[in-house]
Parts: structure tokens; C-alpha cells; sequence
């Protein structure tokens, strides 16, 4: 079988062949962009594109676009893995030439991390934490806009290295030196540096954004110990994210001045310390996988307990242990460099705190198992997520202690033991996490529940297709194959393991496809949820209709206990039809605004000038950017009233209406 | 090979942890990092699979738990299982599972500490083999400032005794690994990082580099052949004495961004090595300068004053 795939490979492509891939994708893209715009020109869309979405400031079709947006990287990211997966099916293959399989090893790891994961835990928070906490929007709904287009066009940026100028090549951690011009010309860390710094800035404020929220919009009566996990697990990523972004902002910064005004900082010349850089980057980086990890603990920790219909167990420690991970998680960074020499003494130390923080991540572990203990498990789409991530994520766990033995990770790191640790926490984790969220938040979002049945193929595609990929590289790892490499000779016993690993990388690609299948699917035929509760949730995002209405809660809630829904239900309360006409009055809700949507296209095109040097348009952009802040800022008609007629009218119509 | 393998009682117990699918894709000895030639990747070894153990209890229990759970607690019809939606906690089972883990890591911790420590200290020996490593685009140098010979590519060693690398770059990082003698240690420009490695027996161990460095970094493979001390000896002196030394014109191809074949010097300019790094030495940190004579190598560290 691999001698098979071998001979094919080399077939089809031989040394001499240069796929026309990017020229194919350049064209498909003008001809999908004339598509587009003759789409909406038809039918007259352009108006409600510009009102309902590129100006809206509502956190829920925030949530929306970054959804949207988070599907569609995950595409390009999964596409790039594939593509890494045949390049590595054969040894001395040359499915594409070195310089584009680092392009694409480098884009993979980039998007699937900045802009896939973190948009889509942000469609989370934006989708659901006001409604949990009884809140008609985020704290400062105007810059949460303003974080969706700095990352949208941090994004699209990115992307467009790809069709423009060349990709970056130097690793989704892009060490100096070799990020230096003496060894990368190219415009393509230009593009990676600029991009990131734009969505950066975006994630900050989101950080910002939520931390404010989480803290000050709370509804009457839910302190912080009746707060949902995923409210605390909110909470406590975008603290995270506030201390975590800066090292990366000022790494990032550096490296471009490196680049773009001849300073030194991480050269190779003049005494440059391309160290430094490792050091602010996982300073950034380590408390970065624990802001990919802690959103889904919160969505694991709620989907656990509604279809095992069973209170969370061990609350209390549940938060003890999410705030000892926030805090310990600045404290291990250097686990990421133990083989850059830093003494035996320094290396024991950061070993030492890494073990320290397996224990609340697997304390918690414990916590989900007990909260089905007892309880009465509903084997729903969202619950097998949970029910896959349990297992896997202490294997990934695991490996992760085995790495942080410092003499073992003398062998461990940079091979592909270490690749196959994190695809098993962050797959495991985050991308269960988000897919069981996606399924379990769904109706809410958008009014229909996604199809069980197609949801099913889709996850057991998906949990098959991660274990045949990743359980073939650990042993990888161990036979001695290095990342990142463009390809191997025979005779190491590679060939095999890796057939296998490509082989799950397509059954994970099948299980794509289903995914977009049942959302296309489902959006036109999925069932409606009429109930706003199809779950018999525990919390308040379930007591509103389904899709919410644009003001949230026609009157905010009173929370008595921690799944406040649930005891209102045990109560026999229930807020449809409950509502008082007399209770309802005009609600103070902020206005759109094209700032954010401006301040984003300015940036983009800064950042554009900036990659290229061509001063006069990064010079435009900045301007741009000048201007929508003093706009902004002078800008007081930012908000407008809903009349109480109006949400009354809503609210009868939704049958929730007393009378 | 086999029979080697179940001597060690440790080794029998990770057979019965990994191996069910590792044999049978052949060839057991392909799995370098369980196949140690020498004591650093043996210690090493050691530590993987202490590690490997209590990870695996852990493993096994939160296994059983889960799927006990599972089974039981399944929402059909006609399932008996208690039904105690309000339980939400228990004191003394949370206590069990943050203590149980933490006495499973501090079981690894502490020998992890010892391991650590040592392998930062050269065995004593006499004057050990110094071999200072440059790893350029796309290939590595290798000089030996005692024999006065250098190498590209490959590297030739003494078997039975501790050998000093010491690695700079003259390029983007790299890290310079041989996996079946002992893990390994970044290559960084403007820095001396040092890593010691024994070969037990003479034999031939593939090395590559580990960090990405760009279009040629998969093809920076080196062979290290240990030799028996006395043919390590009549190998430099002959290689000293008949090959040609190595001129700064051949240095500076050499900085070429290219990939090379093996090539033997018998001699090299002075100053293609750093003789002044920030790093660690074997004995302590901080800023220090090397000093190279007949009789091996001093650390000689730098005050303050004498900072760059
Ligand atoms: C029990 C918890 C964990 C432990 C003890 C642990 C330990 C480690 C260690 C020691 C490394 C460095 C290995 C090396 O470079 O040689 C590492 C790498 C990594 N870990 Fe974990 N880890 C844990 C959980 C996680 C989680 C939850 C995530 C993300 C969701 C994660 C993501 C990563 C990533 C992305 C890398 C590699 C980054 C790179 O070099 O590209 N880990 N882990
Ligand atoms: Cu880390």
C-alpha cells in the first residue's frame, strides 16, 4: 500500500511538475468576487448588506460574522493541511516545490490558530455571554464592532499574501533570525507581521471588551459565584488576553522595524538577540493555547450539565481551578525553549510549573466525569463532542506532562511527538469544544437546530479521522522525524506511519464536508425551535426566544441561583407569556455606525502599503485611520431608543405577552 | 535485538505500554528515541518512560470513570440508575483528585530535577573531545580545536567516552540533534550553547537538524561515526596531516545558501568560531570567553568590565 502511494505520487508529480494552483485560485476568486457583486446587484442587497451587517454594532450578528468568517478559514487552514498531508504521503516527493510546501505549513498553522480558533471563540462569547448574564449587549458594543473589522481585515490581509506578492514562510512562530531580509526578502512576513499586529489590536480590545462586560453588566443578583462557567471561562480568557496580546504586539513590532527600518533587534548582525524573541513570543504564546483551551472548558462545562440534566459538579473548585490555570499559565513559557540552553537550574524550574498546571487542568477533567455521574446522559450531537474530548484530551494531556520532563523533551521537541501533543489538546479541545458549541448554541443563534443525523456522520467522521492522523505521528516522533520538514528519504521507516496520517487527514476533510452540508442543509430544512429552549437549558440565554430579538431581554432578569433558568423552570415560572405590558418600557440600544467598518478597511490598506513599502498608501490608510477615531470620538449620537410599543408588539407577537 | 529489549525490567514494562502497534510496522530499532546508543539519550529514556507509567494510571483511571459513567448513566428507558440531579459536589472526592495527581507528578518531578542537573555536567574525564559545531545554511561544520581538522556534514567520535559540543550558527537557528545518542540544543548566532553526548559503543548515528532554517532544512542531515579512542586518534592525525586545511575562501563558500556533500579539512582559519559568546558553559552562566589550547579548553569568565 504506501510502495502504492508512493508510485503514484511520483507519477503524478514529478519533480518538474509546478502545480498552476495559485493561478486556478486567482482565477476563481475574480470570477467569485464578480459573482458576488452581481449577486447582490440583482437582488438588490447592497442596502441591507450595508444596514443589517457591515454597520450593525448588535453583538449577535457580530457573533454571526465572525461564525461566517471562522468557516471559512477553517476551509483555507484545512485545505493547507491537506496539502501538507500529500506532500508528506511519499518519501522524496515533490507534490509541490519547498518554498510553497513552507508557505503552506506556515499559512496552516497561522490561520488555524489566529483566525480560525480565536473568531470562533469570539463568535461564542459574542453569541451568548450578554444573554447569559441578562445583558442587552456587550459593554462597549461600538469598539466590538470595531474588534470584528480589525480582525476581519487583519484576515483578509493575511490572505491575500497568497494571491499577492507570496506567503510567509518561517513557521506560524517565525523565529528570527530567519524572519531577517538577509534570509527572507519576500514580502511574506511583511504580510504575517502586519497582519497580526491588525488583529491583534482587534483581540485586545476584545479582551477589553469582555472583561468590562463580564464584570459590570451582569444581571441584578448574579454575583460572581451564580456567574455560568462559560461566563467565568469569558471572564477569564479575556484576562488572559489583555496581559497575554502585548509580548506579541511588541515581538511583532520589532521584528517588522527589523524588517522595514533596518534595526537590529533580532538580526543576525550587529549583535541582535534573536532569543529575545523566543522569550516574548511564548510569553505570549504559552498563556495563548490556555486562551484556545479555557472558552471550551466554559462550553464543556454547560453542555455537560444540560444533557446529563444535572447541576455542574464541584463549581467551586471548577473556578478555584480555571483561575489557577489563568495565573500559572504566565509561568511556563520557557517549556517552549528548554533546549536553548538555559541552564539546569532555570529549565527544572519551568518543568516544574508545567506539571503544576496539569493538575487543575485535569482536576476538571474529573469534574465533567461526575457531573454525568448521577445524571441522565442524552447522546445529542453536542454531548458525543463532550464525550470525544474527554478521552482525548487526557491522552493530550498526558503527552503534554511527558513533554514537560525537561531531559525527555531534549529528544521530544521540534518532532513530531510534540506536533501530535497539540493537534491532540487543540483539536481535542478547542475544535470539539467549538463544534459541540456550534451544535448546542446553534438553535439560538439562528432559530433551527442543526440535523442530528447528519451531525452524527459528521462527528464520528471527524473524531475517526483526528485519532488515525495524530496517533501515527506520536510514533513518527519517537522514529525521529523533525517537523516541518519538506520531505524525507526512504529507509528511516517513515513511509508507512505517514500514508496512515494522510489517510485520516482526508477522512477529517470528509467530515468537513459533511459539516457544511448539515449547516446548508439545515439552514433550509432544519427544524424551527418554536420553544427558544429545545434543550431544557440551565441558563438564560435559554429563556428568550429563538432567534433573540434585537434588545435581548424585554425586562432584565433577576437572578436568585446559579442555573437560573433551570430553577425558574423547577419554579414553575417561566418568562413566556409572563410578561407584564406595564413592565416593559423604552430601551436605550446603541446605533449603527460605519466607523468600525472604515477604521478596519483603513487599516487593511495601511498594513497593504506597509508589506510593500509603498509609503504613500500606508500613508492614506493612516489617515483613514486618524480621521474614523476623531470622528468617532466626536460622535455623540451613538445610541437611539426602542419604543416600549415596539417591544411589546414583539413580544405579543412571540405569544410572550401576558393577557 | 529482541531478546535485549526484555532484559531490563523497565524495558518489559514499556512493552506492555506502547509496543502493541509498534513492532509490528517492523524493524524496532527504527524507534531512535527508545533505541539509545549512549548514556544521555539512556537517561532520557529513563525519564520517558517513568513519565509514560504515571500518565498512563492517570489514563487508566479517568478511562474507567468515563466510561463507566457512560454506560451507566445513559438517558434510555428502563435505566435504574440513581437519578440525583441536585449532587453537585463531594469534599473528599474532589480532595482525592487533587492530591492523586499531584503525588503522580511529584513522582516524576523529582528524578525530572536530578536528571536535569546532571545532564548539565560533563562526566569527568580527562580532557574531553571538543568539537566545535556550526551549523550553516544548509549544512554543518564540525571543527575540532584539540586535532586541528574540521568536517562538513559528518563527524567523527571517540566511543566509551563523554564528547563537548559546542554549537554556534552562522545562519538561522537550527538544533543540532543525534537521537540515538541524547536529545538536543539550539544552534543560535552570537551564542555558544553546549551540549555533552557519549556514543557506549562505535557505530554510525544519523544527526539533523531539528529547527526549521528555511528552503534546504530538511536536507541538513549529518552522520556521527563513533570510533574506538585509538582509531579516533589515527583518524585526526592522519586526517591532519594529509588533508588540505580549510582556507577562509572555502569558509565563506561554505556560507553559500546551499546544500554540500561531506568534506574533510585538515585544518581551519582562526576565527570562524566565536571565541567571545553569552551562554551557559558546563559550569555556570553568564558571558565568558573560550580559550582553546593543546591541553583542551578553559572557560574564562568576564567581568562586568569586560562586557562587550
Ligand atoms: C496538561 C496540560 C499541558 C501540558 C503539560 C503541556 C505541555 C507542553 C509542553 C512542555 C510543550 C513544549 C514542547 C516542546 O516544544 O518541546 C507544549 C507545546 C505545545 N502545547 Fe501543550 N501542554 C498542555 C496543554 C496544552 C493545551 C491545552 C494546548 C492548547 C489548547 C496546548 C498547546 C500546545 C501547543 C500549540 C504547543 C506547541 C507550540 C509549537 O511549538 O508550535 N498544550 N505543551
Ligand atoms: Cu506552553
Amino acid at each position: 500500500m504506501p510502495s502504492f502511494v508512493s508510485y503514484l505520487i511520483h507519477t503524478l508529480f514529478p519533480p518538474s511538475v509546478r502545480l498552476p494552483d495559485i493561478l486556478l485560485i486567482d482565477v476563481g476568486l475574480v470570477f467569485g468576487i464578480i459573482g458576488i457583486v452581481v449577486f447582490l446587484t440583482k437582488t438588490g442587497r447592497w442596502g441591507s448588506l450595508w444596514r443589517d451587517w457591515l454597520t450593525t454594532v448588535d453583538h449577535k450578528k457580530i457573533a454571526v460574522m465572525y461564525l461566517i468568517a471562522a468557516l471559512l478559514m477553517l476551509f483555507r487552514g484545512g485545505v493547507d493541511a491537506l496539502m501538507i498531508r500529500a506532500q508528506l504521503a511519499a518519501p522524496g516527493a515533490h507534490f509541490m516545490p519547498a518554498s510553497q510546501y513552507d508557505e503552506v505549513f506556515t499559512t496552516h498553522g497561522t490561520i488555524m490558530i489566529f483566525f480560525m480558533a480565536m473568531p470562533f471563540i469570539f463568535a461564542l462569547f459574542n453569541a451568548v455571554v450578554p444573554l447569559m448574564i441578562g445583558a442587552r449587549d456587550v459593554a462597549f458594543p461600538r469598539l466590538n464592532a470595531m474588534s470584528y473589522w480589525l480582525f476581519a481585515m487583519g484576515a483578509a490581509l493575511f490572505n491575500v499574501s497568497f494571491i499577492i506578492g507570496g506567503s510567509p514562510n518561517a513557521g506560524w512562530t517565525a523565529y528570527p533570525p530567519y524572519t531577517g531580509l538577509a534570509y527572507n526578502p519576500g514580502p511574506g512576513e511583511n504580510y504575517y507581521f502586519l497582519a497580526l499586529l491588525i488583529a491583534g489590536l482587534g483581540t485586545t480590545m476584545t479582551g477589553i471588551n469582555f472583561l468590562v462586560t463580564t464584570i459590570r453588566m451582569r444581571a441584578p443578583g448574579m454575583t460572581l459565584m451564580k456567574m455560568p462557567m462559560f461566563v467565568w471561562s469569558t471572564m477569564v480568557t479575556s484576562a488572559l488576553i489583555l496581559f497575554a496580546f502585548p509580548p506579541l504586539t511588541v515581538a511583532l513590532a520589532m521584528s517588522l522595524f527589523d524588517r522595514l527600518f533596518g534595526s537590529s533587534f533580532f538580526t543576525l548582525a550587529h549583535g541582535g538577540m534573536p532569543m529575545m524573541y523566543v522569550n516574548l513570543f511564548w510569553l505570549f504564546g504559552h498563556p495563548e493555547v490556555y486562551i484556545l483551551v479555557i472558552p471550551l472548558f466554559g462550553v464543556f462545562s454547560e453542555v455537560v450539565a444540560t444533557y446529563s440534566r444535572k447541576a455542574l459538579f464541584g463549581y467551586p473548585l471548577m473556578v478555584v481551578s480555571i483561575l489557577a490555570i489563568m495565573f500559572l499559565s504566565y509561568g511556563t513559557w520557557v517549556h517552549h525553549f528548554f533546549t536553548m540552553g538555559a541552564g539546569p537550574g532555570v529549565n527544572a524550574f519551568f518543568g516544574l510549573s508545567t506539571m503544576l498546571i496539569a493538575i487543575p487542568t485535569g482536576v476538571k477533567i474529573f469534574n465533567w466525569i461526575f457531573t454525568m455521574w448521577g445524571g441522565r446522559i442524552q447522546m445529542t450531537t453536542a454531548m458525543l463532542y463532550q464525550l470525544a474530548f474527554i478521552p482525548t484530551f487526557v491522552i493530550g494531556g498526558a503527552t503534554g506532562v511527558l513533554l514537560a520532563v525537561v531531559p525527555a523533551d531534549y529528544q521530544f521537541h521540534n518532532s513530531y511527538f510534540l506536533i501530535a501533543h497539540f493537534h491532540n489538546v487543540i483539536i481535542g479541545g478547542t475544535v470539539f469544544g467549538l463544534l459541540s458549541a456550534l451544535y448546542y448554541w446553534w438553535p439560538k443563534m439562528f432559530g433551527m437546530k442543526l440535523n442530528e443525523r447528519q451531525g452524527r456522520w459528521a462527528f464520528w467522521l471527524f473524531f475517526i479521522g483526528f485519532w488515525v492522523t495524530f496517533t501515527p505521528q506520536y510514533f513518527l516522533g519517537l522514529k525521529g522525524m523533525t517537523r516541518r520538514i519538506y520531505t524525507y528519504p526512504a529507509g528511516f521507516g517513515w513511509h508507512q506511519l505517514n500514508v496512515i496520517s494522510t489517510v485520516g487527514a482526508l477522512i477529517m476533510g470528509a467530515a468537513f464536508v459533511v459539516l457544511v452540508y448539515n449547516i446548508v442543509w439545515s439552514l433550509r430544512f432544519g427544524e424551527r425551535d418554536l420553544t427558544g429552549d429545545p434543550w431544557d437549558g440551565r441558563t438564560l440565554e435559554w429563556a428568550l426566544p429563538s432567534p433573540v430579538p434585537e434588545y435581548n431581554f424585554a425586562r432584565i432578569p433577576v437572578v436568585h441561583e446559579r442555573d437560573a433558568w433551570w430553577a425558574m423552570k423547577q419554579r414553575g415560572q417561566s418568562l413566556a407569556g409572563s410578561l407584564r405590558a406595564e413592565d416593559v418600557h423604552d430601551v436605550e440600544m446603541p446605533k449603527n455606525t460605519p466607523i468600525p467598518f472604515l477604521i478596519g478597511v483603513s487599516f487593511f490598506v495601511m498594513g497593504f502599503g506597509m508589506t510593500f513599502k509603498w509609503w504613500p498608501i500606508a500613508i492614506i490608510g493612516f489617515i483613514g485611520v486618524i480621521l474614523c477615531l476623531l470622528f468617532s470620538g466626536f460622535d455623540y449620537d451613538d445610541h437611539h431608543h426602542l419604543k416600549a410599543d415596539v417591544i411589546r408588539n414583539t413580544e405579543a407577537s412571540l405569544g410572550r405577552l401576558q393577557g | 535485538m529482541f531478546h535485549q529489549w526484555v532484559k531490563r525490567p523497565y524495558r518489559k514494562l514499556m512493552l506492555v505500554a506502547l509496543v502493541a502497534g509498534l513492532f509490528s510496522a517492523g524493524c524496532g530499532q527504527q524507534y531512535v528515541m527508545l533505541d539509545p546508543a549512549g548514556p544521555v539519550g539512556k537517561s532520557e529514556l529513563h525519564l520517558m518512560i517513568l513519565a509514560s507509567i504515571a500518565m498512563a494510571i492517570v489514563i487508566a483511571i479517568v478511562f474507567v470513570l468515563f466510561f463507566y459513567a457512560l454506560i451507566r448513566f445513559r438517558d434510555k428507558p428502563g435505566n435504574t440508575a440513581p437519578y440525583r440531579p441536585e449532587w453537585d459536589g463531594h469534599k473528599w472526592l474532589e480532595i482525592v483528585w487533587w492530591v492523586l495527581p499531584a503525588v503522580l507528578l511529584t513522582v516524576i518531578a523529582i528524578p525530572m530535577v536530578k536528571t536535569t542537573y546532571a545532564l548539565d555536567r560533563i562526566p569527568k574525564a580527562k580532557d574531553p573531545v571538543v568539537i566545535d559545531v556550526t551549523s550553516l545554511t544548509w549544512k554543518w561544520l564540525f571543527q575540532y580545536p584539540g586535532q586541528h581538522v574540521a568536517t562538513v556534514n559528518y563527524a567523527v567520535i571517540p566511543a566509551g567516552e563523554p564528547v563537548l559540543f559546542e554549537l554556534t550558527a552562522n545562519s538561522p537557528m537550527n538544533a543540532f540533534w543525534v537521537p540515538q545518542l541524547g536529545g538536543m540544543e539550539y544552534t543560535m548566532p552570537n551564542r555558544v550553547l553546549p551540549l555533552w553526548l557519549e556514543a557506549s559503543k562505535p557505530g554510525t548515528y544519523w544527526g539533523r537538524s531539528a529547527q526549521f532554517s528555511g528552503i534546504g532544512f530538511e536536507k541538513m542531515m549529518f552522520n556521527v561515526k563513533a570510533v574506538s579512542p585509538a582509531a579516533f586518534q589515527a583518524w585526526a592525525q592522519n586526517t591532519h596531516a594529509t588533508a588540505s586545511p580549510m582556507t577562509m575562501q572555502d569558509y565563506k563558500q561554505l556560507l553559500k545558501f546551499n546544500t554540500v556533500g561531506n568534506a574533510t579539512y585538515g585544518g581551519y582559519p582562526q576565527d570562524t568560531f566565536p571565541t567571545v559568546a553569552s551562554g551557559f558553559t558546563l559550569t555556570g552562566s553568564g558571558m565568558y570567553t573560550i580559550e582553546h589550547n593543546k591541553n583542551g579548553i578553559k572557560y574564562l569568565p568576564m567581568t562586568m568590565s569586560t562586557n562587550r
